[in-house]
C-alpha cells in the first residue's frame, strides 16, 4: 500500500525533474564555459526517484500486496520469493519501469564519465536523453501504470506464468535491458555529435565504451534467453526466429556493425555517415522491438500485453525519434568531400566496408522476415508467417564469403597493405576443406552446401587459432571474439548435422530399442510442490558405452494453472542427452522425445567467448 | 537537386512504415477462435458410449433446463482431478450432465469410469475430436454450460471448486 503511493508519486516527481533538467541544460548551452553543477544533482535525484519507484514495486511484490493491479496480476502468495521478486520486472509495467530506471542510470553515469568532453556535446546529449527519458515516463504514468490501485483488495493473484519461473529468465529481461537502453545514451551522443559536428576520433574513443557495454549486455542477454528456451520449451532448439529474437538479434547486428566502424573513426575520419546510420539505427530497432512485443501487433511466444493503445502511445514516440534523427542527419551532417581520403582496395577500412554490407544483408533479412507479415496483413489481408527456412535459405549461403572474409580481413594493415604469408593461408583453406569433407561425408544431408559451410568455418578458426599463438596479446580481444564466432558457426552446423532424435509412447516398465541403444521407463513419482504437483519418470538410456539416469519432470502449476515440461538434460563436453516427457494416449502412457545434440555446450561457450572478446577490448584501452 | 530528393525519400519511405505499422495495430493479430458464448450449439450426432446408439443432439439438449456438456478423456491428467467435483455436480438435480469422450480408447475410458464413477446421464464418443472442434473447444478438459441450446459459459480447463460454485449459482 505506502510502497505503492511512494513509488506512484516518486514517478510523477521524476518526470518533473526531467522538465527541471532541460531548463538548466538550455540555460547552460547558451553560456557553456563549464557543466551547470545542477545538472548532474538533479540528474542523480532524478535516478534515486525511479530507483525508490522501483524498490516500492519489489516490496508491493514480495509483501503480495494484491491492492497493486500489478502484483495481482502477476504474482501469487505460494510463489518462491526468487520469483516474486523476479516477477516485478516479469510483466509489463514492471518492465518498463526498469527500463526507465536503467535510461536515467546510465544518463548519470554518462555525466560522470564524460568529463573530458566538449561541453556542449555533454549538454545536448543529456538533452536528448532526456526527451526519451520524458517520452518512457509519460508511457507509463499514461497506459501502464504499474501502481494502480485495486478495491476491493482481491484475496489472492493470478500468479505468474510458470514457464517464466526461472532462474535464466529471471536476470535475461534485466541484461538485456541494460544492452537495449546503452543504446539510448549511443544514440543521444551520436545526435548531439552530429549537431555539433563533433564526430571525431576523439568522440569515437569516447564513444566505444558504451557500444561495448551495451553490445556485451545485449549478447549476453540473447545467450541468456536462448539457453532459457533450450531447456524450458521443451522443443530441443535454441533459436526459434520468433519475432521477438529477431528483435533482439537486429539490434545486435546493428551495433556489431556499429562498433566496427567505430574502430575505423579512431584510426582515420572514415565512415561518419555509416556511424550516425547505425547509431540511430540501433536505438530504433531496440524501440521498435519494444513497439513489436507490446502492442501485440506480432504472434510470439513473448507477448504479454496486447493493447493497441500502448503501441499506438510508442509507435507515435518512436516516429518522432526517428523524425527527429532525419532531421538533424540532413540538416547537421555534412559529408566532408574535401579532405575525402580515397580506401585502397587492399586495406582494413575495405574489409570493414565489406564487413558493413555483409552485416546489412543480414540485418534486412531478418527485418523483412519480421515485418513482413504486417506489411502483408495490413495490404492484402492476408495471414502469414514466416519461419526457419526463409532464414536459412537467405542467411546460410551468404556466411560462406562472411566466415572467409573474416578470416582474411583482419590481416590487412590499415591505409594500404598487402596479403603477407599467402602460402600459409592458403595451405590453412585448403587444410580446411579437406578437413570438412572428411567429416561431413559420412552424412548425406546436403553434401556440397554443407561441406563447403564447414570448411569455410574450420578456415576462420585455423586461422585464429594460429594467431592466438603467432601474435599473442596485440589484438587478442578481436581475435578471441572471432575465433569464438568460428566456434558458434562450427558447433551450431555440427548441432543440425549430428542431431539425432526418437520420439515413443511408453509406460512405466517399458522399454525401447532402436540400433544399440535403449531407453527404459524405470519408475514415475508424484510430489506435492509448494505452487505445482510434479510428475518425475526416471529414465535409463543404455548404450554399449554408458548408461545414463535422466529424471524429466511434468509440472502442474496451480496458479495459473499450466502444464509445463521439465526437460532432464545430461550435459557432457561433447553432447546434450535431452529427454521430455509428456502425457497424451493413454493413462499409463507418456509420450518420450529423446534427443542427442552434440556440441550444444559449445554453442554457448562460444558465444562466452565472444562475449570475453568484448570484455577484453572494453578493459584495454589501447587498440592496435 | 539530389540534396532534397533524398530526404524526402526518406521521409516518405518512413511515413510509410508508419502508416502500415499503425493499420496493422488495429487488426488484432491474435488468432483467438471466435468467441462462442451465447451462440448456438452446433448440431451433431453422435455414439454412446454404453450400447453404442447413434443418437441426434437435437434429443439430447431438448428440454428447458441447464445441461453441462463436458468434454474428457482417459488419458488426460485434469480430467481425473476435475472428476470428483463432476460427481458432486450430480447431485444437483437442475443440471444435466452429458459427457463427451474426446479421443480415447474404449477400455481406458471404461476403466476410468469405474475407478472414479459416472457423473453423466449421457456419455457420447468423439473418436475422431471433430466433434469437440465443432463445439469449439480448444481441448481436454472443457466444460460448457448450455440452456435452451445456447452455449452460457464456456470452461477452458479442469474445473475446481470455485467454477462449480459459479456454475451452481447460474442454475439456481
Amino acid at each position: 500500500m505506502l510502497a505503492s503511493f511512494v513509488g506512484f508519486y516518486s514517478l510523477i516527481f521524476g518526470l518533473g525533474i526531467s522538465l527541471l533538467i532541460i531548463f538548466f541544460s538550455i540555460k547552460n548551452f547558451k553560456k557553456s564555459n563549464i557543466l551547470d553543477s545542477k545538472i548532474l544533482t538533479f540528474s542523480f535525484l532524478q535516478m534515486f526517484l525511479v530507483f525508490v519507484s522501483f524498490f516500492g514495486l519489489i516490496l508491493s511484490f514480495i509483501n503480495s500486496d494484491f491492492s497493486n493491479e500489478t502484483v495481482f496480476n502477476n504474482s501469487h502468495t505460494t510463489k518462491p520469493l526468487f520469483y516474486k521478486i523476479s516477477g516485478t520486472w516479469g510483466n509489463h509495467e514492471g518492465s518498463l519501469l526498469l527500463w526507465l530506471l536503467v535510461l536515467t542510470l546510465f544518463i548519470f553515469i554518462f555525466l560522470v564519465n564524460s568529463k573530458n568532453q566538449l561541453i556542449k556535446y555533454r549538454i545536448l546529449t543529456v538533452i536528448f536523453q532526456q526527451i526519451i527519458i520524458i517520452g518512457f515516463f509519460i508511457f507509463l504514468l499514461k497506459t501502464s501504470n504499474p501502481f494502480s490501485y485495486l478495491f476491493p483488495i482481491p484475496e489472492e493473484g493470478l500468479g505468474l506464468n510458470p514457464i517464466l519461473q526461472d532462474p535464466a529468465l529471471a536476470i535475461h529481461p534485466p541484461i538485456l535491458y541494460l544492452g537495449y537502453v546503452g543504446s539510448s545514451i549511443i544514440f543521444s551522443s551520436v545526435l548531439a555529435a552530429t549537431t555539433l559536428n563533433y564526430i571525431n576520433s576523439n568522440w569515437a574513443k569516447h564513444i566505444k565504451g558504451w557500444v561495448l557495454i551495451s553490445w556485451i549486455f545485449l549478447t549476453l542477454g540473447i545467450l541468456l534467453g536462448s539457453i532459457w528456451a533450450y531447456y524450458e520449451l521443451g522443443w530441443g532448439g535454441f533459436w526459434f526466429w520468433d519475432p521477438v529474437e529477431n528483435v533482439s538479434l537486429m539490434p545486435w547486428l546493428a551495433l556489431t556493425t556499429l562498433f566496427h566502424c567505430i574502430l575505423v573513426l579512431e584510426k582515420r575520419s572514415l565512415f561518419k555517415s555509416w556511424i550516425i546510420i547505425l547509431s540511430i539505427a540501433t536505438f530504433t530497432l531496440s524501440m521498435c522491438g519494444t513497439f513489436l512485443v507490446r502492442s501485440g501487433i506480432l504472434n510470439s511466444v513473448h507477448t504479454f500485453a496486447n493493447d493497441p493503445g500502448r503501441g499506438l502511445f510508442i509507435l507515435s514516440f518512436l516516429f518522432v525519434l526517428i523524425f527527429i534523427s532525419i532531421f538533424i542527419f540532413f540538416v547537421f551532417h555534412k559529408s566532408d568531400n574535401k579532405n575525402f581520403s580515397p580506401i585502397f582496395f587492399l586495406s582494413k577500412e575495405t574489409s570493414i566496408v565489406i564487413n558493413n554490407w555483409f552485416m546489412m544483408y543480414f540485418l534486412s533479412v531478418v527485418l523483412i522476415g519480421t515485418v513482413y507479415p504486417i506489411f502483408l496483413d495490413v495490404l492484402s489481408s492476408q495471414k502469414i508467417s514466416v519461419g526457419p527456412p526463409f532464414y536459412h535459405k537467405l542467411i546460410i549461403p551468404f556466411l560462406i564469403p562472411f566466415l572467409i572474409f573474416m578470416a582474411i580481413g583482419p590481416r590487412l594493415k590499415w591505409i594500404k597493405s598487402e596479403l603477407k604469408n599467402k602460402l600459409s593461408l592458403f595451405v590453412l583453406l585448403i587444410i580446411s576443406v579437406l578437413a570438412s569433407i572428411f567429416i561431413v561425408k559420412n552424412f548425406e544431408t546436403n553434401y556440397l552446401l554443407n561441406s563447403i559451410l564447414v570448411g569455410s568455418a574450420f578456415y576462420l578458426f585455423f586461422i585464429t587459432v594460429r594467431d592466438f599463438f603467432s601474435k599473442k596479446t596485440k589484438k587478442l580481444s578481436q581475435n578471441m571474439a572471432h575465433f569464438g564466432f568460428s566456434l558458434l558457426i562450427l558447433s551450431i552446423l555440427f548441432n543440425n548435422i549430428f542431431s539425432n532424435e526418437i520420439i515413443t509412447n511408453l509406460k512405466v516398465g517399458e522399454s525401447y530399442k532402436v540400433d544399440n541403444l535403449e531407453i527404459v521407463f524405470d519408475d514415475l513419482t508424484k510430489e506435492n510442490k509448494k505452487n505445482y504437483v510434479s510428475y518425475t519418470g526416471v529414465f535409463s538410456i543404455k548404450d554399449e558405452n554408458f548408461e545414463n539416469i535422466l529424471k524429466p519432470e511434468l509440472r502442474i502449476y496451480n496458479q495459473p494453472n499450466i502444464i509445463t515440461s521439465e526437460a532432464d538434460i545430461k550435459v557432457t563436453l561433447f553432447k546434450d542427452n535431452f529427454i521430455t516427457i509428456n502425457n497424451v494416449q493413454n493413462e499409463d502412457y507418456f509420450n518420450v522425445r529423446y534427443l542427442i545434440k552434440p556440441f550444444m555446450l559449445w554453442i554457448w561457450i562460444s558465444v562466452l567467448l565472444i562475449t570475453f572478446g568484448g570484455l577484453i577490448s572494453l578493459f584495454n584501452k589501447k587498440y592496435e | 537537386m539530389n540534396n532534397k530528393i533524398f530526404p524526402i525519400i526518406v521521409i516518405s519511405f518512413f511515413i510509410f512504415i508508419f502508416f502500415i505499422f499503425f493499420k496493422g495495430l488495429n487488426n488484432s493479430n491474435t488468432y483467438k477462435p471466435s468467441d462462442n458464448e451465447n451462440k448456438i450449439i452446433p448440431k451433431f450426432s453422435a455414439y454412446t458410449f454404453f450400447d453404442n446408439k447413434l443418437v441426434y443432439s437435437d434429443n439430447i439438449f431438448n428440454q428447458k433446463k441447464f445441461y453441462l456438456l463436458n468434454i474428457w478423456s482417459s488419458w488426460c491428467l485434469p480430467c481425473r482431478e476435475e472428476h470428483p467435483l463432476i460427481m458432486n455436480l450430480k447431485e444437483n438435480s437442475k443440471i444435466e450432465i452429458i459427457g463427451l469422450n474426446y479421443k480415447d480408447k474404449d477400455k481406458n475410458a471404461k476403466k476410468f469410469i469405474n475407478d472414479l464413477g459416472n457423473p453423466y446421464s449421457k456419455i457420447l464418443l468423439d473418436e475422431d475430436g471433430t466433434k469437440a472442434i465443432e463445439w469449439g473447444a480448444y481441448g481436454v478438459p472443457e466444460t460448457f454450460l448450455i440452456f435452451e441450446n445456447k452455449i452460457i459459459k464456456k470452461y477452458i480447463g479442469p474445473l475446481n471448486s470455485e467454477l462449480i460454485l459459479e456454475i451452481e449459482s447460474f442454475v439456481k
